[in-house]
This record gives C-alpha cells, sequence and structure tokens, in this order.
C-alpha cells in the first residue's frame, strides 16, 4: 500500500520523461493551479499585488502541511499525517486541516509561547517572577488561547487583576515589568498592547498615561516569595512605619525594622482626585472610588481606540506570514505606515465584528489564497515582498527544532533552570513549546535564539543564522547522538527492505513530502558508495535536517 | 560602613568637566563625579587619563558560586578559628608584605605579576544579580538587560579580529547565569565548547567530533550540498543566504585550520604537566592557545564552582590547589611568551563568603553569599603586578580602606583596552545604552584604578 502510493507518485512525475531536475522540483514546492482570490483579504491582497504587476503562485499540497503545522501548532506533521493529507482528494482539505489544527491542544502550547516572549513569562533575572508565579501566569495565558478568550477579556483581566501572585495568573504582568515606576508600567502597557513604543512618544503623552498606573503596590505575605498585587488609593505602603510583616526565608518571621518611625495614629487620607490624560488626548479626572487601571482597560478595548485592534491583528498576521503589515509589529507610529492599509482596516472591523475573536482572524489568514503562496520569490523588490506577494522563509523557532528533531529520532531533551527550582519537574517528553518558564531552558534553545523575555519586545526572539548554530547541527554531539541512537530512526534504519522505501520514509518524516527521482538516486548512490548502510542511512538523515527546508518554515 | 568617598568626588567635578559630560543637576552623578575627578585630579589636569591601549586579549577565570576571600587572598589570620576555619597558616610570597593562606604555593611565586583588589564591594549577595553586576557594572532590574564585559569586548574588537574561531569563548561550560549577549545579539553570545581540555582528545563541541573522519566529514558535506536543494531556489530571502555564509564559516572550523587550537596534543606534555593535569589547568593552557590564536574574550567558569554553604572546606582543600596550579603556571607562561603586557587576566567570583565560619548544622562548617566585601585577583595587560589595592577590616567582612566597585574595575579594563566606556552600545530600538552606567543611573564608584596603571 505505502509501496503503491509512492510509485503512484514517482510515475505522476516522471510521466513525460527526460523532465529536468528543476522541473521536478517545481511540482514539488508549487502547485500548478492559479490562485483565485477566495474571499475580501484576498481581494485587497491580490489588488495591491495586481498594481505592482505580481502574478503570485501557490504552494503545494505537501508544502502546505507542513507550512500549517509549524505555523498553526509549532509541530512537524508525522509521516503518516502527511501520506493521509496528500491522499486526500477533497477540495476543502487545505481549509479543514486549519480547522483540526486550530482545535489541537498543540495550539495553546504553541501560542502560549509566543505570548510567554511578550508577557515576559520568566521566573529568574531579570523579571524575577519566582517560579511558581511563571506558572500561574502561564497556566492562565494557556486557558485563556485554550478558551479562546475574547481578546477585550483576555487584555482587560490582565490589567485590571488583583491578588497573589501565585494564585492569580493575570497579576503578573505588572510583576514581569522590570521598571515597575508608573512611567515604566505605562511603557510596557503601551508596547504590549497597542504596539507603541514610547520611546517615540512625547514625554507629556507618557506621563499622562502614567497616572493610570499610579496607584498600583505590592506587598508580601507570609509564603515565601508570595506578594500580593493591588489597588492601593491610600498609598498605605507609602506611609512611614506600615510595616508587612512577612517571610523573607522559610521559618523567619521578619522583624519590625529598627530604623521604621512609628506610625501615625489617624488613618491616611485618600489621595485628592487624580487628573490623567489617555493617550489619544483626552483628559479624565479620576474617580476617586474607581482602579484607575479600569478606567484605563476600558477606554483601551473599545472598538474606536486607535490602537488596540490594530496591534492585535497586525500581531497576529506578523507571527503567521513572519512580516508584520506594520512592520516591526510592536513599532505602530505614524510615520511608519502599514504597507497595506485596507487589509490592516478590514482585519480590525472583522475582529471587532467577531467580538475580538483571536481563532477567527487566524482562520481568515490561515485559509486564504495569500497565506498558501509559494516561497520562491517571482519578485524580490521590496515592496513586493512587505505585499506579501510570496510566503516569506522564516528559521523556525528554538523550541520548533528541537521537539521537530526529538520527534523525527524519537529522543528528548533535559529543561533546567539555571537557579535550582525546588518545585519544578519537567517531564522528559515535554515538547519545548511546552515550557513555562523562560528560566527553564537548554544549551540549545539559548544558542538558536529564544527569547530572553526582558523587555517584551518581538525582537528579542533572534532567529537570525549564527556560525556556532551550524557547529551544533553540522557536528555536534547533541544531534549526533539523537541521530545514531534515537529509537524513533532506528527503526527506520534498521527496517529490512529497498533503500528507496527508507529514503522515502525519511522525506516524509524529516521534509514532510516525498523525494524526487533524482533526489532518490543521489541518497540511493550514497548508500551504495563504500560506506556501511548504516552510517550512511545516519548521514542523509543528518543531511535532510541540515537542509534549508527543514530548518525554514517555507 | 563603607567611607561614602563617592560622594566627595562630586564635590571635585570641575564645572568644565560637568559640561564636557553633559551631566546636568547636581545629584546622581556618582559615577561621573568620580569618574570625571581622575581625569582631574593630576596637576596638569589631563582630559582624560592617556594611555596607549594594551589588552589585546582578556582571560577572565569566573569563579561562580563565590570563592572565599579570607581562606584564600585575603587572610585574617589574627581573626582566629571562627573565621579561619581549617586554613591557619599564611605564606609569603615573592612579594615583601604580601601573604596569601597555604593553600596557594605555586600563586606566591608569580605574586609580583599580578595585584590583589582586596576591598571590592557590590553588597548584593544574590548569584545572578551579583553576577550580573560584576560582568556588566550595570544595577540589575533597569529597563535593559546589558551584555557582559565579554560580548562587549567582542563587539569593540569586532574590526580588529577576523579569525574563525568566536570572538567570546567560554571554557567548558556557560555560566547560564544570565543573557551574557543581552541586546548585542547571537553574534555576541559566548561560544561554549563543552568537552574536557584534559581528556585524550578535546571534543569541542561542534567543531571535533567523535568517531567521524574527515573522509565522512567531507562526504557528507558533499551529499547535504546535493540535497538542499530549497536554498538554492530561496538565495534571494537575505536570511537563507547569511545562513549559508554562516554554514560556510562553520565549516572552515569543522575542517579547516581553526580545531588546531584546541588540539592540545600540539603542546609539550611537560608544559601540560605544569599547568596541571585536571581539567581547569587544560582550560588556561587552552585560553592561552586562543590568546595566540587572537580571541579577544576567553572565559574560564571554573568547572565544579565554589558555592560552598555546606562541605566547605573538604571543597577548597580540593580544588585551590588545581587553581594555584593552573592560574601560576598561566602568568607564568604567558609572562614567558611576551603575552602578559597584551593580555588582561582577572580572577573572582560573583561575589566573596561570608567571613565567620557556620558551624551549625545543617552547614557544618559552611560559608555563605557575601558581596560587601571580596577579593578580586588582576593581571596583565598593562596592570601592574606585586601590589594590593585596598583593604578590609581585621575579619575581612567589610571594607576598611578604598572601596573599589565592580564598575571601576570594569572602567578601567575598557580604558587600558582603547574602549570608550562611555560609547553607546548599538540598541536594536536604538534606546541609548552606554557599555557602562551613566552618572544618573546612580551606580556608586570611586573612579578607576589610577594606583595600578602605569
Amino acid at each position: 500500500m505505502r509501496k503503491a502510493t509512492w510509485l503512484s507518485l514517482l510515475l505522476a512525475l516522471a510521466v513525460p520523461g527526460g523532465w529536468l531536475f528543476a522541473a521536478e522540483l517545481s511540482e514539488v514546492y508549487e502547485s500548478a493551479t492559479p490562485p483565485k482570490p477566495a474571499g475580501e483579504l484576498d481581494r485587497i491582497v491580490f489588488a495591491k499585488l495586481d498594481k505592482l504587476g505580481v502574478k503570485p503562485v501557490l504552494c503545494s499540497d505537501a508544502v502546505f502541511i507542513r507550512r500549517a503545522y509549524l505555523g498553526v501548532i509549532g509541530t512537524m506533521p508525522s509521516a503518516d499525517e502527511v501520506r493521509e493529507f496528500l491522499k486526500d482528494e477533497s477540495p476543502d482539505k487545505r481549509s479543514k486541516l486549519i480547522d483540526r489544527l486550530l482545535e489541537r491542544r498543540e495550539f495553546a502550547d504553541y501560542w502560549s509561547m509566543k505570548w510567554g516572549d511578550i508577557l515576559r513569562i520568566k521566573a529568574e533575572i531579570p523579571v524575577n517572577l519566582w517560579p511558581n508565579a511563571a506558572r500561574a501566569y502561564h497556566r492562565w495565558v494557556w486557558g485563556s488561547l485554550l478558551e479562546n478568550k475574547p481578546y477585550d477579556r483576555f487584555v482587560r483581566e490582565m490589567l485590571t487583576a488583583s491578588g497573589s501572585n501565585f494564585r492569580v495568573g493575570p497579576v503578573n504582568f505588572y510583576r514581569a515589568i522590570q521598571d515597575k515606576t508608573p512611567t515604566g508600567i505605562a511603557s510596557a502597557v503601551a508596547l504590549t498592547f497597542m504596539g507603541a513604543r514610547t520611546d517615540n512618544w512625547p514625554q507629556q503623552r507618557l506621563e499622562g498615561m502614567a497616572v493610570f498606573f499610579s496607584q498600583i503596590s505590592y506587598k508580601p505575605t507570609s509564603e515565601w516569595k508570595e506578594e500580593i498585587v493591588f489597588w492601593d488609593p491610600t498609598q498605605v505602603k507609602a506611609v512611614p512605619g506600615n510595616f508587612v510583616p512577612g517571610r523573607d526565608t522559610p521559618g523567619t518571621i521578619r522583624p519590625k525594622p529598627k530604623d521604621a518611625p512609628e506610625p501615625p495614629s489617624l488613618p491616611p487620607e485618600p489621595a485628592g482626585p487624580l487628573k490623567a490624560v489617555f493617550p489619544d488626548g483626552t483628559s479624565i479626572v479620576l474617580p476617586p472610588d474607581r482602579d484607575p487601571r479600569e478606567v484605563f482597560a476600558d477606554w483601551l478595548i473599545t472598538p474606536q481606540n486607535p490602537w488596540f485592534t490594530k496591534c492585535i491583528v497586525n500581531r497576529i498576521w506578523a507571527w503567521l506570514m513572519g512580516r508584520g503589515i506594520i512592520h516591526e509589529p510592536d513599532d505602530i507610529r505614524d510615520d511608519n505606515p502599514p504597507s497595506n492599509p485596507e487589509l490592516l482596516a478590514y482585519l480590525q472591523k472583522e475582529f471587532v465584528a467577531s467580538k475580538y475573536d483571536m481563532r477567527h482572524i487566524y482562520r481568515l489568514i490561515l485559509k486564504s489564497q495569500t497565506y498558501q503562496f509559494s516561497s520562491i520569490p517571482r519578485d524580490t523588490r521590496p515592496e513586493a515582498l512587505a505585499n506579501f506577494a510570496s510566503y516569506l522563509p522564516q528559521r523556525l523557532d528554538a523550541e520548533v527544532i528541537i521537539d521537530a528533531i526529538n520527534k523525527i529520532t524519537g529522543t528528548t531533551d533535559l529543561y533546567t533552570s539555571p537557579i535550582p527550582e525546588p518545585y519544578t519537574y519537567i517531564p522528559r517528553d515535554m515538547p519545548a513549546i511546552a515550557l513555562a518558564d523562560g528560566s527553564v531552558t537548554s544549551p540549545f534553545l539559548a544558542l538558536f535564539g529564544r527569547s530572553a523575555r526582558a523587555t517584551g519586545m518581538a525582537n528579542e526572539r533572534s532567529n537570525k543564522p549564527v556560525p556556532a548554530q551550524w557547529l551544533h547541527m553540522l557536528n555536534s554531539s547533541h544531534i549526533y547522538n539523537k541521530l545514531t541512537t534515537g529509537p524513533s530512526i532506528r527503526t527506520v534504519f534498521e527496517a529490512k527492505r529497498p533503500a528507496e522505501e527508507m529514503i522515502q520514509d525519511l522525506y516524509l518524516t524529516i521534509l514532510s513530502r516525498y523525494p524526487t527521482e533524482t533526489e532518490v538516486k543521489i541518497a540511493k548512490d550514497y548508500l551504495d558508495a563504500n560506506r556501511g548502510r548504516r552510517e550512511a542511512a545516519i548521514d542523509i538523515a543528518w543531511a535532510l535536517i541540515n537542509s534549508t527546508e527543514f530548518l525554514y518554515s517555507h | 560602613m563603607i567611607p561614602q568617598n563617592h560622594l566627595q568626588g562630586v564635590t571635585k567635578i570641575t564645572r568644565r568637566e560637568a559640561l564636557r559630560r553633559g551631566v546636568h543637576g547636581a545629584g546622581g552623578m556618582m559615577l561621573a563625579g568620580s569618574l570625571a575627578s581622575v581625569a582631574t585630579s593630576g596637576e596638569a589636569a589631563p582630559e582624560k587619563p592617556k594611555l596607549q591601549p594594551k589588552i589585546k586579549s582578556v582571560i577572565q577565570i569566573f569563579l561562580w558560586g563565590g570563592m572565599s576571600h579570607n581562606d584564600t587572598w585575603d587572610p585574617k589570620p589574627k581573626s582566629g578559628r571562627d573565621y579561619m576555619g581549617e586554613f591557619m597558616d599564611v605564606i609569603d610570597t615573592n612579594v615583601p608584605g604580601i601573604q596569601l593562606t597555604s593553600l596557594f604555593p605555586m600563586l606566591a611565586k608569580q605574586a609580583d605579576k599580578f595585584s590583589l583588589i582586596r576591598s571590592m564591594t557590590h553588597r548584593n549577595n544574590g548569584h545572578e544579580t551579583a553576577a550580573y553586576i560584576m560582568q556588566t557594572g550595570h544595577l540589575p532590574g533597569g529597563r535593559l538587560a546589558y551584555p557582559s564585559i565579554g560580548a562587549v569586548f567582542a563587539y569593540f574588537k569586532r574590526n580588529e579580529y577576523k579569525g574563525i574561531i568566536p570572538p567570546y569563548v567560554v571554557l567548558t561550560r556557560p555560566q547560564g547565569r544570565f543573557s551574557e549577549e543581552g541586546f548585542l545579539g547571537p553574534l555576541y553570545k559566548p561560544f561554549a565548547t563543552g568537552g574536557d581540555p584534559n581528556a585524550q582528545r578535546f571534543e569541542v563541541e561542534g567543531v571535533v567530533a567523535r568517531g567521524i573522519t574527515d573522509d565522512r566529514q567531507k562526504a557528507r558535506r558533499e551529499l547535504l550540498y546535493k540535497l538542499d536543494v530549497l536554498s538554492e531556489r530561496l538565495k534571494d530571502s537575505p536570511q537563507v543566504a547569511d545562513a549559508k555564509q554562516a554554514r560556510e564559516i562553520a565549516y572552515e572550523l569543522i575542517l579547516g585550520s581553526g580545531r588546531d587550537v584546541f588540539d592540545l596534543n600540539k603542546e609539550d606534555a611537560k608544559l601540560r604537566d605544569t599547568y596541571g593535569r585536571h581539567t581547569f589547568g587544560q582550560s588556561c593552557l587552552v585560553a592561552r592557545r586562543l590568546v595566540e590564536a587572537g580571541v579577544p574574550y576567553i572565559v574560564i567558569n571554573y568547572p565544579g564552582g565554589w558555592d560552598t554553604h555546606s562541605n566547605h572546606f573538604t571543597t577548597m582543600r580540593r580544588q585551590c590547589p588545581q587553581l594555584d596550579q593552573g592560574l601560576a603556571a598561566l602568568l607564568a607562561d604567558l609572562h614567558d611568551r611576551g603575552l602578559l603586557e597584551s593580555t588582561f587576566v582577572w580572577c573572582t567570583g560573583e561575589f566573596g563568603r561570608t567571613t565567620k565560619v557556620d558551624w551549625q548544622p545543617p552547614w557544618n562548617g559552611g560559608r555563605h553569599h557575601w558581596g560587601n566585601c571580596f577579593t578580586v585577583l588582576v593581571a596583565g595587560g598593562g596592570f601592574k603586578g606585586g601590589r594590593v589595592v585596598g583593604s578590609s577590616d581585621e575579619t575581612a567582612t567589610e571594607v576598611a580602606e578604598r572601596p573599589v566597585y565592580p564598575v571601576d574595575l570594569l572602567a578601567t579594563v575598557y580604558t587600558l583596552a582603547g574602549i570608550d566606556y562611555t560609547a553607546n552600545l548599538p540598541h536594536p530600538e536604538g534606546i541609548p545604552a552606554r557599555v557602562l552606567p551613566e552618572p544618573s543611573d546612580k551606580v556608586k564608584s570611586t573612579g578607576l584604578l589610577t594606583e595600578l596603571i602605569a
């Protein structure tokens, strides 16, 4: 059965006979069907491409399944999943695949990882959430994404939460900000939810916004490293002598400091009415009985807010397409215009109409023809690339690469924190995309540019290639041991069957596609050369995981 | 209590100097005040100390975990057993007046080549935060996570050093305490060798692979080029083009001459014995070979570490003789080869350890974190040898004289390397980020270590 599929494909590729290598490959990567706009999104993109005189090409089914798995759930498809999909002849199979992927648990894993970078989910330096809190924060994000919590609620909960860092996940948004002054917090809020870098703002605007965050306080409890985030309108924390007892280390009650002044006999007066200014210039006198954070959040999440929906739909687009309509996605300002304003406006409109349904935006993008363009560029002008004339190849995230290699070989990696985390247990088979805490890591993840989660900038994650990464991929004992001893890949090497079948299995497992005739020949010649068969088979697998096709989403 | 000398520095600052450095207001100019005062204290009042850049390479021996200072390089025999614990004996060195504990007989013979800063202080007792302060000069908790001195050094030497070995090498495991490259990006990430230099063959991770012959390396590379078909199609993508270029550099190391630098079998067996047949000793030898190859910054991350809350004296008995042998051999060898003048060697942990022994269970004679006062060893690269800077009190617990802050040492090193520590580092978002803290960052400082630089 398996052999029949393979043969029929070979036949399909070889029909006219004497095809060149390149002709074969075009069929592997691209579809012969010309793209037709499949909805409003496509209509807007195609109109722009028409003006630029670019005729896009669609990707093949094999490219699509790999792109969709890696892009939507950060996980490689298995060889069987690839075979199934390629065999399926229904016309809407791509759309059905997207629906299936959006329901997988790995969707929540992978997108919690992406949000973890932005929200700085990390136990240790520099944000110092502490392990329990990092996990509470992550669990809340993960659950929100799994249930597809409306985005306005997701953000409002984070901005207005109060309570224990161990028990109320979203309060850690504030604790994960390094500079906890009102302006530091305002700056982080602007970056995260408005896509704005306040370094470019007039100082006045930042200061006006900072007032909303001037009544947040933090206090310890009797549990080690527990901290309550709360609205503190009377600034009780600032009152001299108002000492909150707590424990620094287990078993020791923190004594009142010797130099603490006596508390005043009268309770402090609430602060007078505060005047704050929203970033759009509207001023407001804050009512004394309302948490100013709520006032800000309610302004932020309205459909009319000029930043809120723009920021999130552009972020999702950038995550899926490799580049924002506004580039970079967290640099929204008047002098950095979108490459296609109509497209951005359309996504915002859809987002509001769907009541802030993030998966609706995912579906719109993932099911568009635009998402399905071939990655082989027909036009390399910057304006063509900025308008998504071809799919932008992206180096896979560190976590995704190592998960893929582990899946292919049937091996696992050890993830630890350099600082002992007494309550941390990472099961051996947990994929790297599911790690909650940015402090829990491995040399591979660090080397391949996982985000340090210090600033929440999107580009803190670096997928830029450097030689040391190649030394690791090409020649490290870490990768070598996986290829030589991994139980899954050994099954592929050791099964008694014709070489062609083994080569085909390696291609399906590693590159998610069938090999071409030429590729089978190259691999077979290598097997037949004087080296031992097993060693040669390892080298073929090694070459495939070091190929651009494996290391990039394309 | 630390004398607040840095405040006096503020009063010394001249108006001209303040304007030149762009200092505004009277408050919070601790760093500018004291570092500026160096420039204005001489009779001729030069704008900046005129120093020929001397340092080409740095070897940083990082005693992570924090080595006890009163057990080693700042002994206080009069403080008694409560403080000295099991190491009551002190020995003279080849410099009159400088004494070490008897754990360091070989280093004692090289005392003319190094100096000891016995008054280093930052008062921070957390591993990560203290390691960050010692290697960046910045205080943790600011908006930015700064790169370590190794990454900064590699960045500023990028036009001078064009070798194929990465510019910032760590023997053998990374510290992992913080992201050392910071916002400078992965090009300045420390390259950790892995492997063991004391093994039969030093298997540098990614460079020297076990069980793969050169023939097989070449054959599989050819196979990779043949099978890497998409790369040709995407050759116009800048990301893919960068990756191919990086791959070629990696292959120069794997199959070219780069790997020879790590091959200790090319060294004289007797010299290898002198360095000590242990991981630390042989790491020192590799570090010297890397200096000869021009690599700008090398860290030896002490294998095993020094975080001796318990099992303290046993660990010290095991590790100190190795540290003594390797470091002494390194200094002597660099000197003999004429490399010490252009190579700065420094050896310290992120802090010292509590000076009073904790005899209570479960520590049973342990020492805990102590950042108030500890000792740093510096040598070469224009630093004078045979000196002691500052002093600690009678139990080595607090600074008695001449506090030195991490930022002062780093500023001195940068100065001797011809690196302007007031320059900005390239931040990806263009956020101003100085090599060392700005005056407004309120980082304590007492200025350059003028007494150690010629």
